[in-house]
């Protein structure tokens, strides 16, 4: 978050380093059913963010005493490789912070997952950021939610996820690592598209109540489009099957 | 669970009583795959898919101070993980001895054959680089040495030396490769039964008895290992070496061919 005083200029001629309009997601690539031991899985890429999720489960809850008898338990690990920056070499295993992303990754599913069908069970849920450039929470929410979907776990919705935040006075969408270093605001969420309710919210640096409206219109409107890349990746696997015999 | 696994277990057995092994000869290897430079924030990296085996490899290179014994080489760190996403029999926590005897028969064999001259990452006076190797298991469907050896080898064969100027390390640009110095490999086997097979599967590893892994370059044998509580003759072994400097010629031209 951006006090360091030799910060870069990150918006150059109303563009911003990558070329990218304030409002412009940068690209992104999903493929479910990628890893085949796993229940279900995807692979993601997000501009130069790479991600496998997995699911396993619904299975008995172990230790036993974890488990509960009106419900799944629902458990998230979020993890950095030690390769996956362009710094130094990461310290392996989950540090604080993958702890804190990993509890709130477990909260925006135990919203949506229909857990009372499942009781006394756990569905573990596996996210592995191979390579980070920012924004790789709400990149790995998203993966896991098509990881999910492919599992065949029933779910009330397909739940998505990206950061906004704030360069000068600028509000934008999807920062990316340097973006991400140096802004203003920074503010990560993951919605329910069906209901638009929130699942997941988390917010530090300078908003002003406007430019915290603007920014969740403008994390509403980039959802629309990565709702549709989900749902691309679900339907690919069977339209690849269904041309075939055409 | 266990009524299922003996069911297999005496299936293949049979199978192999009866000289057949599922889609393939008892010395074959399944289909390899190896993509590199796929993680562009590693200094190097490798994917290598061995049938439905998936292992990902990253190396970064980052200033350190030398081993107080030996003051003028880097050092090369070399470990692995079984990821939870990779099996439902992998948990979560620290590393298991398995992951642990993955990654130093791994090293074992790239040390052995002086894969990477550490001496040649001295910097100067109490500075050094050090070359971490991390070995990700994504999804495992058997022989995790053999995919993870040619994993780590990939990545180090295709790995990119950051500079070191005024006291900052540049890990971008205009850089040049890694020093390395020839290839190793390996060849694991499973013994079930009174049958011996290359490359096992997971289904295989799940019944073998026992199993033995042997790294070689193009002259010497560079590392073994045995594992599990079965037995091999000494006769078996000494044909297993044989037939280990046979199948590793393709290996190495694999590892020849990537582009970097």
């Amino acid at each position: 978050m951006g006090s360091s005083t030799n910060k870069p200029e990150l918006i150059v001629n109303g563009k911003r380093l990558d070329g990218r309009a304030f409002d412009e997601l940068r690209p992104i690539k999903i493929e479910a059913g990628v890893l085949k031991n796993a229940d279900g899985s995807a692979y993601l890429e997000w501009g130069k963010n790479k991600i496998f999720a997995a699911v396993y489960g619904p299975k008995e809850a172990l230790p036993k005493h974890t488990g509960d008898p009106e419900k799944a338990v629902i458990k998230c690990r979020y993890s950095m490789a030690p390769f996956s920056s362009l710094e130094e070499h990461g310290r392996s295993g989950p540090n604080r912070r993958a702890i804190e992303i990993s509890k709130v990754t477990k909260e925006v599913f135990e919203n949506v997952i229909m857990s009372e069908n499942f009781p006394g069970t756990e569905i573990d849920i596996f996210i592995e950021v191979v390579q980070s450039d920012g924004g790789t929470r709400a990149a790995g929410i998203t993966a896991a939610a098509v990881a999910l979907a492919t599992s065949g776990i029933p779910m009330r919705d397909l739940p998505y996820a990206v950061s906004a935040g704030k360069i000068g006075e600028h509000v934008i969408i999807d920062l990316n690592k340097i973006e991400d270093n140096y802004s203003d605001a920074d503010m990560p969420m993951a919605i329910s598209p069906r209901t638009g309710n929130v699942l997941l919210l988390q917010m530090d640096g300078s908003l002003t109540r406007d430019e915290f409206k603007q920014a969740v219109e403008m994390v509403k409107k980039a959802g629309q489009t990565i709702s549709r890349i989900q749902r691309e990746a679900l339907k690919a696997p069977y339209e690849k099957i269904s041309n075939k015999y055409k | 669970m266990q009524s299922v696994n003996s069911i297999k277990s005496a299936y293949i057995k049979e199978m192999l009583n009866n000289g057949v092994r599922s889609g393939r000869g008892f010395m074959d290897y399944r289909e390899i795959s190896i993509l590199t430079g796929i993680i562009p924030n590693a200094e190097g990296s490798a994917e290598v898919n061995l049938g439905s085996t998936k292992v990902l490899a990253g190396v970064k290179l980052d200033l350190d101070e030398p081993m107080p014994d030996k003051p003028n080489e880097g050092n090369l760190v070399i470990s692995a993980e079984l990821l939870p996403l990779a099996s439902a029999d992998y948990d979560t926590g620290p590393p298991s001895p398995e992951a642990i005897e993955l990654a130093r028969v791994v090293d074992r064999g790239i040390r052995a054959a002086g894969i990477i001259d550490t001496e040649s990452l001295f910097i100067e006076e109490g500075k050094v680089w050090s070359v971490f190797v991390d070995i990700y298991i994504m999804n495992y469907d058997g022989n995790l040495f053999d995919a993870s050896t040619l994993a780590a080898v990939s990545a180090l064969k295709t790995t990119r030396m950051p500079k070191y100027e005024d006291n900052n390390v540049i890990r971008e640009g205009k850089l040049g490769k890694l020093k390395t110095k020839g290839i190793v490999t390996s060849c694991t086997y499973a013994k079930i039964g009174k049958s011996i097979v290359l490359d096992p599967d997971g289904d295989e590893e799940s019944v073998m008895d026992t199993r033995l892994t042997i790294a070689n370059d193009d002259t010497y044998i560079r590392a073994m290992q045995k594992g599990l509580s079965g037995s091999f003759t000494q006769h078996e072994i000494e044909e297993l070496v044989d037939t280990t400097f046979e199948k590793s010629k393709s290996l190495r031209s694999i590892i020849n061919k990537l582009s970097d």
